[in-house]
């Protein structure tokens, strides 16, 4: 066995990833005078006149400090950042709830036409229509897809929709002269429930779960009062176990007046399957870097789209997206805010433009419809973001289920799951299985045996690194100790799927067999073990 | 078309070891009574080509910017973006990436945004920055409720020359919090700085002012601060034009608190209003109130330099409820974007930019003022964008130009403004040709 372990160390010395040797930083290479752009020269009449004539001396800026470098400076120093680095396109990416799928090229390339990007936010609608049909169709789709009756896209994030959700959960409530201060999160839940629901100025109160990971009804009933605002859940929940009294729980929160929010983090578990609305859902958020393959971009820029029920819409951010069909145009033929009164039956929402028994869109309405931004909305919570949201993001989205259909979502679904249940079932006797409940498309396991042997579970996620393989998501959710939680996602097939867990078993050896080879990795990345107690308490942010 | 590659024949030895016998077992646990029945209402999905062919059908409905001589701005600017960009924030290891949480595989996005940081501090002469927020709206959000649990007032002084759509996000945000805003009016198209001085006393948390305004006017900060000292704990929230900053005064030595803007100019695409990027900095003892991620640079075992996000009890993640703020996901690639900008373009090309707009915008103004009937509203000083009114109505006037394929500008009444007036912006892309078709378009307009 040892000698395997060996082996396998010394093959992993070749695959390191990136350059291992420290790149100095951008403004390293400065030299003074040294340029990297071209601009044309000014033709102006005034481009002699001195600035202090344009701008008066006290405005004039005295130094500006920037890098004075070379075009081919930049692209090697950041050639060679992005070889230290690691995405989906290097390898299997299995963090938990975090939905690591494929990010297909052809939502890039769509994304970067010049005729869909090179858009000013205050164009004239008319002049957008292309842009603004592909809006309408995607809100359409996970209006459909998440049993939904109305969808705004303008939060540019899943804790932006989060916070959406709620502050509508607020005024709704504030409208009907209730004053609810309690948003219930259970223990399980993402960091940004409690965060957001903080945010929107609510009382936290977190709830226990139950032996079998899921919502404990008799808590719940404890805490459940009128002065209860919403539930926050996700289900699946964290540990990847769907809330099979999902039903109760509903009718329990909504007997009290309350309202119920689904955090859509782990959608990817259940498309085609069960939909939030048809589970008595009120209020839910997409992630479309999730679920809907947009890339994550190191952090950002995500997309997250809120989804509610009829008798929430006056509530959405201003301005929601609606259409209208020149027909009926022509009869009304007031202005814009006329039309899109929420009580005037000519506007037209979602669900109104028809597929056709080949599952195509109905060419010959389209032709017809025109859409518009209304901001004729006087119930709604405000703004969230200056313009429309991440509108880049949503068209990678909407390119992704254009290309899927209805089938190959569910089909998506269908493999995530598939893929999560197979390295469970291949893992679950190496590492210990708190919760032995069926799952879906993401499932905990505990490093509690390998802990007492020494190695902690951030030991094996910094050990995984040196295999080339991403860690899972650790340390989370917070009910499981030593957690590590896993989702594959369908992108992997079996192959990735075995190496990764051929990994984990290996470590598991190394733990007993070689423990400082554990307890020291990573080893080969391009950097060792950083000291994070010094990042923060001798902070250093800038040069 | 799925991405799926999983086989029949591997699907049946993977459900063979899990212990099932087909696909619809994975599902048990959910209970029939909330079980989709039926299909989704999605078309048939399709090839690539056919995806293709049918959005470039419905792109061909718009009409993008090269196609028309536009004069827009008003947060969303269309500058120059050098070629180099796209090349390197299209390398799938940075787009591809999660948020940096296993630092030792994430050393390029990490380093990346400590030099973004690091820039955003060097152009706004602030002491720390963070790594991006939302967007130029939100950033203005928290930048207020920031200043609220620093100063653990309430009451927000806000210029109507703020972006409309700043201050309604920075309204939907503080609100939630018990935040009171006053709005100050504008006179001249600056704020009305009697007015302010009234509006602020000792219980007021943050005054917030644009550099350069909305309405194009570089509002007069140095006073503002001066009427700022005579009360404790009371801060100036800049929010600013990076691109004006290579010209303008810092924010750090006007002695602003907290500096937060919209990144997009830095070498964003216009893209329809996002994904943009909110940037914000400070001076460094608010640093522990400040939302969002900051990296730090610290050392490995070896002593060798890397970098890893830092300070993070600030954040959801570790303090849940009791965060600075709820934010997870920001905007990492554009701020990517916005660094590389920033290299590539340097203290010079950056400045180049902003003499560009300058002059261009000071070229148009003069000349528009010299035709009969317009009136160029800013009686203050301009960067790159101004107010004109027309002879007539505005509304008639954007139109009649717009058929002469010229995107007039911004009409302000569209976001609120009691008067009409259009918000004219002028980047470097613009040619002296083109400014000069404006110029004969606004007098051929007139007379017929």
């Amino acid at each position: 066995m040892g000698k395997q372990i060996n082996e396998s160390k010394s093959s992993i010395k070749n695959k390191a990833i990136g350059n291992t040797k420290s790149e100095p930083l951008i403004i390293e290479y400065s030299s003074s005078g040294r340029k990297g752009y071209s601009l044309p020269k000014i033709d102006l009449p005034n481009k002699d006149q001195e600035l202090s004539e344009l701008l008066p001396q006290n405005y004039l800026r005295e130094e500006l400090k920037l890098p004075e470098v070379s075009e081919v400076d930049v692209v090697r120093h950041y050639t060679l950042l992005s070889q230290k680095n690691y995405g989906v396109d290097s390898g299997i990416y299995p963090l938990g709830s975090c939905t690591m799928k494929y990010n297909p090229k052809i939502n890039e390339d769509i994304a970067r036409l010049d005729k869909l990007s090179n858009l000013h936010p205050y164009q004239d609608e008319g002049l957008v229509q292309g842009s603004l049909e592909i809006l309408y169709k995607l809100k359409q789709n996970l209006a459909e897809i998440s049993g939904m009756d109305e969808v705004t896209l303008q939060p540019a994030s899943g804790a932006h929709g989060e916070l959406c959700g709620l502050m509508i959960i607020k005024k709704y409530f504030e409208d009907k002269g209730e004053e609810r201060k309690k948003v219930i999160v259970p223990d399980s839940a993402h960091g940004t429930n409690p965060a957001s629901a903080a945010m929107a100025g609510f009382d936290v109160i977190e709830i226990e779960s139950n032996e079998e990971g899921m919502v404990d009804i008799e808590n719940l009933k404890e805490v459940l009062d009128e002065n209860v605002a919403a539930l926050m859940l996700t289900n699946p929940n964290t540990l990847g176990i769907f809330e099979k009294d999902i039903i109760k729980i509903s009718e329990l929160v909504h007997n009290v007046g309350g309202l119920l929010y689904y955090d859509g983090a782990n959608m990817n578990a259940i498309m085609g399957y069960v939909r939030p609305g048809d589970m008595n859902f009120d209020v839910l958020h997409f992630n479309l870097h999730k679920t809907f393959s947009t890339p994550h971009g190191g952090g950002g820029p995500g997309s997250g789209p809120v989804g509610v029920k009829e008798f929430l819409k006056p509530y959405l951010p201003i301005p929601l997206l609606r259409v209208e069909t020149n027909s009926k145009e022509s009869a009304d033929g007031t202005g814009r805010d006329a039309k899109f009164n929420d009580n005037n039956m000519e506007c037209h929402e979602i669900g109104t433009t028809s597929i056709d028994d080949n599952g195509a869109y109905d060419g010959e309405n389209q032709e017809k419809d025109i859409y518009k931004w209304d901001y004729d909305r006087p119930q709604s919570i405000g703004k969230l973001q200056a313009f429309y949201g991440n509108y880049g993001v949503m068209l990678k989205a909407y390119s992704y289920i254009r290309k899927l259909g209805a089938n190959g979502l569910k089909e998506t679904t269908e493999n995530a799951v598939l893929n999560a249940n197979y390295m469970k079932a291949r893992l679950k006797d190496e590492y210990h299985l708190p919760y032995q409940e069926n799952s879906l498309h993401e499932f905990v396991l505990s490093g509690i045996k390998q802990k007492e042997k020494g190695s902690s579970t951030l030991n094996i996620a910094k050990r995984l690194l040196d295999y080339g393989q991403y860690a899972p998501t650790i340390y989370f959710p917070l009910v499981v100790k030593e957690a590590l939680m896993i989702e594959p996602t369908e992108t992997e097939n079996i192959k990735t799927l075995n190496k990764f867990v051929e990994t984990m078993k290996i470590i598991s050896r190394e733990i007993e067999e070689s423990p400082d080879l554990v307890k020291n990795a990573p080893h080969t990345t391009p950097i060792g073990k950083l000291d994070e107690v010094k990042a923060a308490r001798e902070t250093n942010l800038r040069w | 078309m799925s991405y799926i590659s999983n086989t029949l024949q591997e699907k049946e030895e993977m459900l063979k070891t899990i212990g099932i016998a087909k696909m619809e077992d994975l599902f048990k646990a959910i209970p029939q009574e909330v079980l989709f029945q039926g299909k989704l209402e999605i078309p048939a999905g399709l090839s690539e080509l056919e995806l293709l062919k049918e959005i470039k059908e419905q792109a061909s409905r718009n009409s993008s910017l090269d196609e028309m001589n536009s004069f827009l701005g008003g947060g969303a600017y269309d500058h120059y973006i050098p070629s180099i960009i796209d090349h390197i924030v299209s390398r799938s290891e940075f787009y591809t990436a999660y948020t940096p949480y296993q630092a030792e595989l994430s050393q390029g996005s990490l380093q990346a945004i400590y030099e973004y940081q690091s820039m955003i501090c060097q152009l706004t002469d602030m002491e720390v920055a963070n790594a991006s927020l939302l967007d130029g709206g939100s950033a203005t959000g928290e930048a207020v409720l920031m200043a609220s649990r620093i100063t653990r007032k309430k009451n927000i002084i806000i210029s109507k020359s703020v972006h409309p759509a700043y201050r309604e996000v920075a309204q939907t945000y503080g609100k939630q919090q018990g935040l009171v805003f006053t709005e100050v009016e504008i006179k001249d198209t600056q704020t009305n700085l009697e007015q302010l001085d009234s509006a602020i006393d000792q219980n007021t948390a943050a005054v917030v002012i644009q550099y350069p305004n909305f309405l194009g006017s570089i509002e007069d900060i140095t006073k503002i601060k001066e009427m700022l000292n005579s009360f404790k704990r009371t801060l100036l929230i800049v929010i600013a034009n990076p691109i004006a900053l290579a010209l303008l005064k810092s924010p750090g030595q006007l002695d602003a608190d907290i500096v937060v803007g919209e990144g997009q100019a830095l070498g964003n695409t216009i893209n329809y209003g996002g994904p943009y990027l909110g940037f914000m900095a400070c001076k460094e003892k608010y640093l522990r109130q400040m939302p969002g991620r900051i990296v730090g640079a610290t050392t490995d075992q070896n002593g060798e330099k890397g970098y890893v996000m830092t300070l993070q009890t600030r954040e959801q993640h570790i303090r849940r409820g009791r965060a600075t703020s709820n934010i997870c996901t920001n905007e990492a690639l554009n701020a990517l974007i916005a660094t590389i900008y920033l290299s590539v373009m340097g203290k010079h090309g950056l400045k180049e930019v902003a003499e560009h707009c300058l002059r261009k915008a000071h070229y148009l103004a003069e000349k528009i003022e010299t035709i009969p009937g317009y009136i160029v509203l800013n009686k203050g000083n301009i960067f790159h964008e101004f107010l004109i009114q027309p002879p007539g109505d505005t509304k008639v006037y954007y139109e009649k130009l717009k058929e002469k394929g010229i995107l007039a500008g911004i009409r302000i009444t569209s976001l609120g403004y009691k008067f009409d007036a259009l918000l004219v912006c002028v980047t470097e892309k613009k040619t002296l040709k083109e400014l000069d078709q404006f110029i004969n378009a606004l007098e051929v307009v007139k007379n017929g």
